[in-house]
């Protein structure tokens, strides 16, 4: 218990996906603008990483681990290397029923997502989801603390930065770092904050 | 000919994927802490990029634009799983810092972006020239950014040691903050500026 609960806190604080991993970046600096839709976003996030990250977890135990599919006769069958590839169908899949189930059975919140759930596919921090949980040869267990941690960290991430950006309206910046140059600055200024975290040990 | 040149040429300063457009940020922040893989990961990119979006114009009349998505993924993912196993084979120190940031070329948007706007559009000559271009305009900022956080940050360049550190004898004392995954983000941010004191067209209106 212990060891999932520290795994929860490390994904959430230590190892931040936005911050500390720069994943998702291109959706954390477009869709910061406003707190409201930076919640929405959030949210998706943590479901898709939740849905996607197990059940890539277990079809790479299952089929492209090296000698997974002994229990087809081919026990000397390695088949990482299409890794990529069955990650990324898997999640654009997921999405895509996610999307149709949201639509018929929740509207409230398939309208409250709107066009972020498509968009998600596309997210880097999905599928890094995915490759850092083969990377380090997480359990089923642990891919799911793992993946709803990270997801939450990201969420955590998304809505300070929109929050920090509602107030900068307010502020005078020089022309050529309006927009875009002040929301990498003020970026990394958060990242650096969260660098506080990286000495503690659970 | 001239078209030809402003299609490669325009997305290094003009219309650069990273510092106008947004696109493509992810991975540049994470591999800029040395040259060498910055270089790696910019050589990639561009080897991707200007394939899959020649592959895509090629088939661009027989794609049902309702499943284009899809489509695009899977030529893009396997060009990227033929760009990783080729740095696994012939550089795999680096591949191995690279860690997963290499089969995320496949979500990086400048890609999917490129062959939403222009590749689908466009025939294939033009496509790969436009492809190569944004290739370079993201090399740019990588190794812009990879050779001030190497430079700075521990005295060396291509790991040749440039300036001596106190530590070893020599006089540089190393500014520790730039090896820091935040300080991509000053530099990025710093550069935008730069771009845009130069080029005042591309400042953003106030909304």
């Amino acid at each position: 218990m212990e060891h999932y609960l520290s795994l929860f806190i490390k994904s959430i604080f230590i190892e931040n996906m936005a911050l500390a991993f720069f994943l998702g970046m291109c959706t954390f600096l477009a869709v910061s603008k406003k707190v409201e839709t930076a919640i929405g976003l959030g949210i998706a996030v943590v479901v898709v990483l939740l849905v996607t990250v197990p059940i890539n977890n277990l079809v790479y135990h299952a089929i492209l681990e090296p000698g997974a599919l002994a229990w087809a006769g081919l026990p000397d069958v390695d088949l990482s290397f299409l890794g990529l590839i069955t990650y990324i169908g898997v999640i654009a899949a997921t999405v895509q029923i996610l999307e149709m189930f949201l639509d018929k059975f929740v509207p409230s919140l398939y309208n409250a997502l709107g066009i972020f759930l498509p968009l998600i596919t596309v997210n880097c921090a999905i599928l890094a989801g995915s490759l850092f949980m083969v990377d380090r040869n997480y359990s089923f267990v642990e891919s799911l603390v793992y993946s709803t941690g990270s997801g939450i960290g990201w969420a955590i991430a998304l809505i300070g930065l929109a929050g920090i950006r509602e107030k900068l309206k307010y502020s005078n910046i020089p022309d050529g770092l309006k927009g875009l140059g002040i929301t990498f600055i003020a970026a990394g200024l958060m990242a650096m904050a969260f660098m506080l975290f990286s000495g503690i040990q659970l | 000919m001239a078209k030809m040149k402003e299609v490669l040429l325009d997305p290094i300063f003009k219309n650069n994927p990273i510092a106008l457009q947004v696109l493509g940020v992810c991975s540049a922040l994470a591999v800029t802490s040395k040259m060498e893989t910055s270089v790696v990961m910019s050589l990639a990119v561009i080897f991707v990029m200007a394939l899959s979006s020649t592959a895509l114009s090629l088939i661009r009349n027989h794609i049902p634009s309702s499943v284009r998505i899809i489509v695009e993924m899977t030529v893009i993912a396997s060009m990227v799983i033929i760009a990783d196993q080729l740095i696994k084979a012939f550089a795999y120190d680096v591949s191995k810092q690279l860690s997963v940031y290499v089969g995320l070329i496949i979500t990086n948007c400048i890609i999917m972006g490129r062959a939403e706007a222009y590749a689908l559009k466009q025939p294939p000559g033009k496509s790969f020239i436009d492809g190569i271009g944004n290739g370079l305009g993201y090399s740019f900022v990588l190794i812009a950014v990879g050779f001030v956080r190497e430079l700075f940050g521990s005295g060396k360049f291509f790991g040749i040691e440039i300036l001596p550190l106190v530590n070893d004898g020599g006089w540089y004392v190393p500014n520790g903050m730039l090896l820091l995954p935040a300080s991509a983000f000053f530099l990025i941010g710093l550069l935008i500026w730069g771009i845009r004191v130069w080029k005042p067209e591309q400042v953003e209106e106030e909304n």
